[in-house]
């Protein structure tokens, strides 16, 4: 399946990934409102900076995924058509299970309403945000 | 080719999806005491404390068992397995023929020899069942005393609590949570509790029930103090359930014991979850782990293997996330370790209720405890996994958020397949 891979060698840490995954996550779509108006959910990706280093971590869809065998509700599935690893807000109970298993730091405590978020490679789109986003062609959306 | 599953929790579901990894066709059934499809079991926390429904505890769709051919005999109980033939025998007289066998039976209770703990008002909290009842309790009774000051037991506290009885937990140990944290995790869960309104009384036992005319009036502890008290709830911890392979010879030890692919002693009988021994990642060595992500990988493996694929379970990994009162906590690992040759390091900011104590042995991570502050927990969990030599950064692991910026390049590429 097409995953999103980070080339840290071009990355210039500009975040813009971060923020497109906001818009694109936020009811309205609309840059301006979701930052001002709406109440704003962290991003589904991490970026990390220490030094000249920067790149961004991306939820790998795992083929056994640690984060759906640790959740106690049934919320975290794997969809074995499409193979995304998907949680379900609704039967999210915010235990944090999947955040303490996923290997790669990539599920987010979405304290005010007490549930967890991840990337859906986002669903209404070809080509997810972030990848939209990237300036420098860091971030790839294909099949290794 | 038949499969046959005791038990419907998590490792049935388990086994169930690994099964279908590699079989698609062959029936499955299923039979278990309790009449419901798998739920979350520990949700019934949440149910009991009023934060779910009933109907949030489904832990798969209803078409799941049917669009994986499954057939269910609920609330039917097993008696015996019998071995020679490949059967299963019910207590209602059935015989059910099997082709490969899962045991999934999970853990029951322990209840200690305490005087007076036969009869009315006596309660355990494992099951959905067992919150129904305690949910029943409710607006009936005012004061309850929970017996063990672990996961289940505070848990059962913080509901009942919610829901505005009078609440006393009694724990043995110096300090609640004391088999997955230590004593300033502890300490600080303890805290928060005592200002939620819950009594914490520790290194202390319930001797005696109190009864009279049969109904539980109170308890009297170890050292002569006593509480008055209309119901008891004793939630010490589990033990593997493994009653129905007596007369098997299937080889057990605390657990049913089990090889690398899950397999008993006896052909073409597996075990799973709560009721195996298994293998443990960290040590090496065969443990009854009874937590919810062992139970599912385990089933998960057996599955697979009763399927004719041959892999092997790599070992299970003690963990736990938990919050009580909104402050999140994990364990991972060995959060204990009981003798030299480990190094340890801790940051504490108690006005933050934060904790945070990173476990080593020879520059490998073996464990964690976090309090308060859980992000990128995981990013541990893979370290601890991948025996990520961390000598040249161990500092860096007790900053609030973990990060991949510290690996040599190589490695995290690896990690990150970039």
């Amino acid at each position: 399946m097409k995953k999103v891979y980070a080339k840290e060698d071009v990355c210039i840490g500009c975040r813009l990934c971060e923020i497109a995954c906001i818009v694109e996550h936020s009811a309205s779509k609309d840059i301006v409102t979701a930052f001002k108006r709406e109440e704003k959910r962290p991003a589904r990706n991490v970026v990390e900076e220490c030094g000249p280093v920067s790149f961004s971590v991306h939820c790998r869809h795992c083929d056994e995924p640690p984060c759906v065998q640790v959740c106690i509700s049934g919320a975290m599935v794997k969809d074995p058509k499409t193979g995304r690893v998907r949680n379900i807000l609704e039967k999210c109970v915010g235990c944090w299970s999947c955040v303490m298993a996923c290997p790669y730091g990539v599920i987010k405590r979405d304290t005010r309403q007490g549930k967890v978020i991840k990337c859906d490679l986002c669903p209404d789109r070809d080509l997810p945000a972030c990848v939209s986003a990237c300036p420098n062609e860091a971030l790839l959306y294909e099949e290794k | 080719m038949k499969y046959v599953i005791i038990g419907n929790g998590v490792a049935a579901i388990g086994a169930v999806e690994g099964i279908r990894q590699t079989d698609p066709q062959n029936p499955i059934t299923i039979i278990a005491a309790e009449p419901y499809a798998t739920y979350g079991r520990p949700l019934i926390a949440n149910l009991l404390r009023g934060k779910i429904r009933e109907a949030d505890l489904a832990y798969r769709p209803e078409a799941f068992y049917r669009d994986n051919k499954v057939t269910l005999l609920l609330g039917r109980t097993v008696t015996k397995v019998d071995v020679a033939v490949h059967q299963v025998l019910l207590e209602d007289g059935d015989k059910v023929p099997y082709g490969k066998l899962l045991i999934a039976t999970g853990g029951k209770p322990f209840i200690p020899p305490i005087q007076g703990k036969d009869g009315p008002d006596v309660y355990t909290f494992t099951t959905l069942d067992d919150a129904r009842k305690l949910d029943a309790l409710v607006g009936k009774i005012k004061q309850i005393v929970v017996i063990g000051g672990g996961l289940i037991g505070l848990k059962a506290a913080e509901s009942l609590n919610d829901r505005n009885l009078d609440v006393t937990v009694v724990e043995l140990a110096d300090r609640i949570l004391s088999t997955a944290f230590d004593q300033v995790a502890g300490n600080i869960i303890g805290n928060r509790l005592a200002e939620a309104g819950i009594e914490v009384i520790t290194e202390n036992s319930v001797k005696e029930i109190v009864r009279e005319n049969d109904r539980v009036k109170g308890i009297i502890l170890n050292d002569g103090q006593n509480r008055g008290c209309e119901a008891v709830v004793i939630a010490i911890g589990v033990i593997p359930n493994k009653d129905i392979i007596e007369g098997t010879g299937i080889e057990t030890n605390r657990g049913i014991v089990v090889n690398d692919y899950l397999e008993t002693s006896v052909a073409d009988i597996y075990a799973a979850g709560d009721v195996a021994e298994a293998l443990d990642l960290l040590s090496g060595e065969r443990r009854v782990v009874p937590i919810w992500p062992n139970a599912y990988t385990q089933g998960q493996y057996a599955g697979r293997n009763m399927a004719g694929a041959r892999v092997t379970y790599k070992g299970g990994l003690p963990m736990n996330s938990i919050e009580f009162y909104g402050i999140p906590t994990m364990s991972i690992g060995i959060t204990n370790p009981n003798n030299d040759g480990y190094e340890i390091l801790t940051k504490v900011l108690p006005e933050k209720n934060v904790y945070r104590k990173i476990v080593l042995k020879d520059n490998i991570l073996v464990g964690a405890v976090l309090v308060g502050e859980v992000e990128r927990a995981g990013v541990l969990t893979g370290l601890i996994r991948k025996r990520v030599d961390v000598g040249g950064f161990k500092g860096e692991l007790l900053k609030d958020i973990p990060s991949f910026t510290f690996l040599p390049k190589e490695l995290r590429a690896e990690w990150l397949g970039a």
